[in-house]
């Protein structure tokens, strides 16, 4: 439909000509206004995560703190509270790592593998197959969220940290698939029956071949399931146990948990850190990023 | 055998097509005409579940608000992501430090968004005490906490998070037209809004097919957004389908309800998709 | 240096605790307040002691999401070693499924059929005549409790019952002060009219509605007047604002809010904040009408598991919240009654001392969830915090649409 590295080529309007047009104010201001508006809770996040309770209650959201307090980002890292459990967001912190890791390395492997079959080596209902798993990524979690229970309950998988890998691979499968298969498409055919002449073999050409040239579209890949493996909390919820909540869902309980008085400095700090990892990849991956979900978007 | 060593490799591929995508919704299906309560069961019971869910006021509510939040959101997602994706395509200065800072909230997750979003509502605190203090007192702006306003205030949070994504598909597809064409604008003396509602615009129609297909998809999911603002509240009032199948199926006890439930929400966006698939699928092979 | 020595400290402990084989247990609840978690820590302390490890995992979404989660985990096979879940119908399923320990011989062993008072706590954690759950407290939903220092600052004297406290609402309201705090949540909605039930309709009605599922008397004139207390009510609670029980008790504590309609798990509250009954805070069991209390409470199930060890360890668990010593440190700080008659609670405050008093005489009903199933209960659940928060809602409609859920109710 369109190619996404257009994005990068630059824009393709009229040339402005002077500085201070009419055209230039209208356009400038209406993408400020904009700008305030996609900033501002940015903004109001960190300003009450350095505020003191008193001047939260005294003061105005918008303004900067007065005077500039820490206290909340260590309260909500490492003393709130969930019951009797006073360890903040640290513990799902570190779960969300060690359930990011696997998935991602689990999910992008298996759907580069499929998207390599599914392009050049197609076989009979290979594309039957591949429109179910496309068709799948519209169908609502719901209604597979109590079947799955049972099926990870079946293979002594439920509540472990493999059996959460496992729902992540599968829902991440339609969009991983999607990009692999466009991606190796694209590679031409000659350089693929070269190495079929020369005696290799699926595996073989995958490893030596396949998977060297698709650095740029696994680093894709990987913002977009870090991003939402990371962001994930029905999963997290339903196939989890306490000891292996993700981020997600502890903030959900810590935010949930009121004792005595609701402190919004500390709520606002863990909500800050939740959202830590996945704004660090966004920033640092800057254009890859726009060019992972347009990839992924434009061509769904 | 052909192609062995490629069907062993897309095994997972298609256990997850045929066991999960298409095994487990049958399932859900299946189920959703039983009795179940606690544990599935096989006490077949006709339509019951299905009279039941729509006479049900909570599912009532869910619907309606899920239709308002649906079409506000894909007609307002779209206007904004139109009109900054082509503000953006002027050539201006800093279009990367813009483009940055409208899609970062699609970095975040819902429950982030919901709890910011909350803050800022929250009329003790948020916008409402600010407006007052700046000298309108009588002010009230609490949509959290008013039942006929309540899904617009998740709307404005819903919105926020992921119009950038909208931006940036439009902004994709406006690169994607031929520079030719300005120019032959430009020489017939057509102003530039024209230009983009007559002559722009129908050019992207699959641009917006495609916006439109990824917002309904996202639409049908929300829970934990709702779940982070409201929890559904004030009363029922910004409850969700999604949340109806999650409670009825776990705290009610209530399999076949909740099953029931989600069929409808499948049921749903095959209204949607099958159109969809038809225009996309359907009419590539007349081309 | 200190870390050295902390760090010695922690190794030692270590060593100790592996050397006498101690078997951890996860106990799942959803007691998060502050009263709530100062009383489970001293659960923990004494697990943690008998030479056991108590492994907590607290779940903040108020009970009926709590129980959700609870829920998916029995029946995706991987469940904690405890969990808290409201006794009666919630488990019935859950047992038939075989997914629950049997305690009948720790029961046995135990003496609990000799311990627990009233018996009916038993009788609730019992299915076909095998024992499924360890009462661990009794809790009444049916109280009233009252800030005097809002009722001072509106210049009135504290209401005694109901029918005062609602006459009081205007002068409250005058003064600046929410009459009656409601947290949005929707099983405070339904906890709120079916203390108000319980209150106006008397026992009868309530039995035959609850107990029965008799349509004709909820469409009834006693009802009828239910629901417009419930419609008074609902008014001068519209300009609270909070979601949790306890950020509504917090406005009690203050003075800033008249009264709440309350578990007497409230209690914790207001003695974590250090007030005294009688003296700081009014409670009226029964909204100072009906002087009865439901004996519902809290209770310890513990699903089956595969290992000997652990199941050995969740039957002295079981044991363990049984003894006295376990019910009197607990009861203390959750503010709860005991499920032994035979414990001296002299330390119990004026609110303890009125429930224990009620229970002495027998007053007593059954608890709304062992004569109701879950379904039922989110059923209710749902209407109740829709009339509560819709004030275009009439009473007219509402009793209506309960007709019809008591009607389909089990």
């Amino acid at each position: 439909m369109t190619d996404e590295t257009n994005l990068v080529d630059g824009p393709r309007g009229p040339k402005p000509k002077r500085a201070f047009t009419r055209r230039n104010i209208f356009v400038y201001g209406t993408l400020l206004l904009f700008a305030v508006y996609y900033l501002l809770p940015l903004w109001v996040m960190v300003v009450t995560s350095l505020k003191g309770m008193p001047e939260i209650r005294m003061g105005n959201i918008f303004s900067p703190p007065v005077e500039v307090t820490f206290q909340p980002w260590v309260k909500a890292w490492s003393e709130a509270c969930t019951g009797i459990n006073c360890d903040g967001l640290s513990r799902g912190f570190w779960n969300s790592i060690k359930i990011l890791i696997p998935s991602t390395i689990v999910s992008i492997l298996i759907a580069s593998i499929n998207g390599y079959a599914l392009s050049k080596w197609r076989f009979k209902g290979s594309e039957t197959f591949f429109a179910i798993l496309v068709l799948g990524a519209f169908i609502p979690y719901q209604i597979m969220i109590y079947p799955i229970v049972i099926l990870l309950r079946e293979a002594g998988l439920y509540g472990s940290l493999w059996g959460l890998v496992l729902v992540h691979t599968i829902f991440g499968m339609p969009i991983m698939t999607l990009l692999f298969r466009n991606y190796f498409t694209g590679i031409p055919d000659e350089l693929f029956k070269a190495a079929r002449v020369d005696g290799a073999g699926f595996w073989g050409i995958f490893i030596k071949i396949m998977l060297p040239m698709s650095l740029p579209i696994i680093v894709v890949a990987m913002i977009l399931q870090i991003t939402g493996i990371w962001n994930d909390f029905l999963f997290g919820v339903i196939y989890t146990k306490p000891d292996l909540y993700p981020m997600t869902v502890q903030l959900n309980n810590i935010v949930n948990s009121v004792q005595g008085v609701k402190e919004y400095n500390v709520n606002m700090a863990a909500t800050l850190l939740t959202g830590l990892v996945p704004l660090v990849i966004y920033f640092i991956s800057g254009k890859l990023f726009v060019r992972g979900i347009a990839a992924g978007a434009v061509k769904g | 055998m052909k192609n062995l060593n490629a069907k062993i490799a897309s095994i997972p591929m298609i256990f997850t097509a045929l066991v999960i995508f298409v095994g487990c919704t049958a399932w859900t299906i299946y189920h959703s005409f039983t009795n179940s309560r606690l544990l599935p069961n096989n006490n077949w019971v006709g339509f019951d579940q299905y009279e039941r869910l729509w006479d049900t006021k909570r599912w009532i509510v869910s619907v309606g608000n899920l239709a308002i939040y649906g079409v506000c959101s894909l007609v307002i997602s779209v206007i904004i992501g139109f009109v900054l994706a082509a503000l953006l395509d002027r050539k201006i200065r800093f279009e990367g430090v813009f483009r940055s800072i409208f899609l970062f909230p699609f970095a975040l997750s819902f429950i982030v968004t919901g709890l910011v979003w909350q803050w800022i509502l929250n009329p003790e605190f948020g916008v409402q005490k600010v407006l007052q203090s700046l000298g309108w007192e009588n002010v009230t702006f609490d949509p959290l906490y008013n039942p006929d306003l309540v899904i617009y205030g998740i709307l404005i949070a819903g919105i926020w998070q992921g119009s950038g994504l909208i931006m940036c598909v439009m902004l994709a597809g406006l690169r994607g037209i031929d520079g030719d064409i300005w120019k032959a604008t430009r020489v017939d003396g057509i102003k530039t809004w024209k230009t983009y509602i007559f002559v722009i615009i129908p050019m992207m129609k699959p641009v917006f097919v495609t916006a439109l297909v990824l917002i309904a998809s996202g639409i049908i999911k929300v829970y934990d957004l709702v779940l982070a603002q409201t929890s559904g509240g004030p009363g029922i009032a910004s409850e969700v389908p999604a949340k109806y199948v999650y409670d009825k199926m776990f705290n009610a006890q209530n399999l076949g309800q909740g099953f029931a439930a989600s069929t409808m929400m499948l049921v749903s966006v095959a209204i949607v998709l099958i159109p969809w698939a038809y225009l996309q699928f359907g009419g590539k092979k007349n081309d | 240096m200190k870390m050295i020595k902390k760090l010695l400290a922690a190794a030692v402990l270590t060593g100790l605790s592996s050397l006498s084989s101690a078997t951890e247990l996860e106990v799942s609840h959803w007691w998060t307040s502050g009263g709530e978690a100062a009383a489970v820590t001293e659960l923990a302390k004494a697990f943690d002691a008998s030479g056991d490890k108590w492994k907590d995992s607290a779940i903040a979404a108020g009970g009926g999401g709590a129980a959700a989660i609870i829920i998916s985990r029995i029946l995706g096979g991987d469940p904690m070693g405890a969990t808290q879940l409201n006794h009666g119908r919630d488990a019935e399923e859950l047992i038939k499924a075989g997914l629950l320990q049997d305690l009948t011989d720790v029961a046995e062993k135990e003496n609990w059929r000799e311990i627990i008072r009233p018996s009916s706590l038993l009788d609730s954690c019992t299915f076909e005549g095998r024992i499924y759950c360890a009462p661990v407290n009794i809790h009444s939903p049916q109280w009233l409790w009252l800030s005097h220092k809002a009722f001072k600052d509106a210049g009135i004297p504290v209401p005694k019952n109901w029918s005062e406290f609602i006459a009081a609402a205007p002068a409250l309201d005058k003064a600046g002060k929410l009459p009656l705090a409601v947290g949005q949540q929707a099983w405070q909605s339904n906890l709120t009219f079916n203390a108000i039930t319980i209150a106006i309709s008397g026992l009868e009605p309530w039995k035959k509605v609850y107990v029965d599922k008799n349509a004709e008397v909820a469409g009834g004139e006693e009802f009828k007047k239910v629901f417009e207390a419930a419609d008074q009510a609902r008014k001068i609670s519209a300009k609270g604002k909070m979601q949790d029980w306890n950020a509504a008790t917090a406005m009690v504590i203050k003075g800033d809010a008249g009264g709440q309609i309350m578990g007497d798990w409230a209690q914790g509250e207001f003695q974590l904040a250090g007030q005294v009954a009688g003296e700081d805070y009014t409670c009226l069991p029964g909204l100072g009408v009906t002087e009865m209390i439901s004996t519902g409470g809290d209770a310890f199930y513990f699903p089956v598991l595969k290992d000997a060890e652990q199941t050995a360890a969740q039957k002295r668990l079981a044991a363990l919240i049984i003894q006295k010593d376990t019910q009197v440190a607990f009861n203390l700080k959750k503010g709860s009654l005991p499920i032994r008659g035979d414990v001296d609670l002299e330390t119990a405050n004026d609110c303890m001392k009125k429930g224990i008093k009620i229970l002495a005489g027998n007053n007593v009903l059954p608890d709304l969830s062992q004569v109701i199933s879950a379904d039922t209960m989110s059923d209710l659940e749902d209407l109740m915090v829709e009339f509560w928060n819709d004030p275009s809602m009439t009473t007219e409609e509402a009793q209506e649409r309960f007709v019809k859920v008591i009607a389909r109710a089990d």
